[in-house]
């Protein structure tokens, strides 16, 4: 599906200088309360993070405990109450897909280039080019509308490396992907990431994905969210899902998880 | 198909009525007679079909390209949103029946009133569901286009306002519907030619099934108005029509 040797070699989305740090201490986030009289949202209560250059850090925690406000600060999509969030700028993919339907699959790609002022034509190559990487071939001219759920979300991911940015914030990105084609496109995302290293915040509520993907796993609190432990995942790639170091981090989360 | 053997049946049992009853024709005149009018009084018709077709062209061409702009603006701005809002629904409850004749009487028998009250009447469907077109766009779509970096404009031209055609379409075909009658309504109140001052005149002179010819085809010539815009939906948005799930 992808050929390392020849996206390292074009580098399509190369960055131009080294891979950016991610850097969160002690932050938290309140939002006012959701309708009159009730009680504000606590989103966050002193969170520390750290992504190294290049590094994956995967979070994972029960439904609302703050994942998508740490990727929106991390993003500077909204600014932290107290505490400071250090980051380079960051690219961000959701769980849906976010594709423009009346646009082809290489110009969604292109998409962020264009935002950049990239000429169409130059834009649509590079776009066509990492399409080509990931499988698409013979899709650039398909809308999001005839594609599958796994190819929209590779058209998105596509998107969101070529925007340049170094670091990757990925909001559970194939959740809405049923359970085969999830695993399938966690492998796909392995592979994609090791031609082409990013730093990357990954938020999960899959335990199984944040191992198989990640250096380094946080496992966060319910509301309001801080990580409660902190599990590295020292396993070569590329891994195999039935590694019993990997099941055994896995029932280690989930542990966790549970406290 | 059912919808052609009703037309006809409907059609069939007029004719019928009209023989059978020996009704006056200036009260109700039979199918036949109307075809008939159709025929004899063509080019009358036609002289005066080009005249309402173009108030009702140029009507929606104002209406579209004001309700854009006012749609746009409010969009991109709370301030006129509260303050235009209002206005723009109010302007909905003026009776055109009492302010088409003041129109004329300021700005006379010509085109100037006709385009007025055409426009005044399809600029609310234009501009309703291009709005909520534009308030409905993702507020995710957003947040991705500023992690881009884009500036507003960008976002705009790149995110919001291809999503808002759909909206503008939708507006484009309501309008049609209601600026026939607007048309109709603007030439009584006073004109010198047109489809509405035909039956005008029509009626008082006994000629009653070439007021139903004229209506006819300002049916026809609206049916076919709306189918076009139909298919140009289906051809320049084919997406709108496509999956569901990944519309903005």
């Amino acid at each position: 599906m992808l050929t390392r040797t020849r996206a390292a070699e074009e580098a399509p989305t190369q960055v131009e200088s080294g891979l950016g740090s991610v850097s969160l201490r002690d932050v938290c986030k309140t939002f006012a309360a959701p309708r009159r009289g009730a009680d504000p949202v606590a989103a966050l209560g002193g969170l520390s993070l750290r992504a190294r250059a290049g590094e994956i850090v995967a979070v994972v925690g029960p439904s609302g405990c703050g994942k998508t406000t740490l990727l929106e600060l991390v993003c500077g999509l909204s600014e932290p109450d107290t505490g400071t969030v250090d980051a380079a700028p960051a690219a961000l993919m959701a769980q849906r897909d976010l594709l423009l339907p009346w646009r082809s699959a290489v110009d969604n790609a292109a998409l962020a280039l264009r935002v950049a002022g990239v000429p169409r034509g130059p834009a649509r190559e590079r776009a066509a080019a990492l399409l080509h990487d990931f499988g698409l071939a013979g899709f650039e001219r398909a809308r999001p509308g005839e594609l599958s759920g796994g190819m929209r979300q590779r058209v998105a991911f596509a998107r969101t490396l070529l925007s340049g940015r170094t670091i990757l914030c990925l909001d559970e990105p194939f959740a809405a992907l049923d359970a085969l084609t999830r695993q399938e496109m966690q492998d796909w995302l392995a592979g994609a990431l090791l031609a082409q290293p990013r730093t990357v915040v990954l938020v999960t509520h899959d335990v199984e994905e944040a191992i198989v993907l990640a250096d380094r796993v946080l496992v966060m609190s319910p509301r309001p969210g801080r990580v409660v432990a902190t599990l590295e995942v020292d396993v070569p790639r590329p891994r195999r899902r039935s590694d019993p170091a990997l099941v055994a981090l896995r029932e280690r989360a989930l542990r966790e998880l549970r406290a | 198909m059912t919808a052609l053997v009703l037309l006809l049946a409907l059609i069939g049992g007029w004719e019928a009525y009209t023989r059978l009853s020996g009704i006056d024709e200036f009260v109700l005149p039979a199918p036949t007679a109307i075809a008939t009018a159709l025929y004899d009084d063509r080019a009358l018709l036609w002289s005066n079909f080009t005249v309402t077709a173009g108030e009702i062209g140029l009507g929606m061409l104002v209406a579209i390209v004001l309700g854009l702009a006012c749609a746009v603006a409010i969009h991109f701005s709370a301030g006129l949103r509260r303050a235009l809002y209002p206005l723009l629904v109010g302007s909905q409850t003026i009776p055109i029946v009492l302010i088409a004749p003041l129109l004329v009487a300021w700005w006379g028998f010509g085109l100037a009133p006709k385009l007025a009250i055409v426009a005044l009447v399809c600029f609310f469907p234009i501009v309703v569901p291009t709005l909520d077109a534009l308030d409905r766009v993702d507020a995710d779509l957003r947040k991705l286009m500023r992690t881009f970096g884009a500036s507003r404009w960008q976002t705009f031209r790149m995110v919001e306002a291809p999503a808002a055609m759909p909206g503008v379409l939708t507006g484009a075909k309501l309008s049609v519907a209601i600026a026939a009658i607007a048309a109709t309504l603007a030439e009584l109140a006073g004109s010198d030619a047109g489809l509405g001052n035909l039956m005008l005149k029509a009626i008082p002179q006994f000629e009653t099934a070439r007021a139903f010819a004229a209506v006819l085809i300002l049916s026809a010539f609206s049916v076919a108005l709306f189918a076009l815009l139909a298919l140009a939906e289906r051809r320049l948005l084919p997406w709108a029509h496509q999956s569901r799930g990944t519309a903005p």
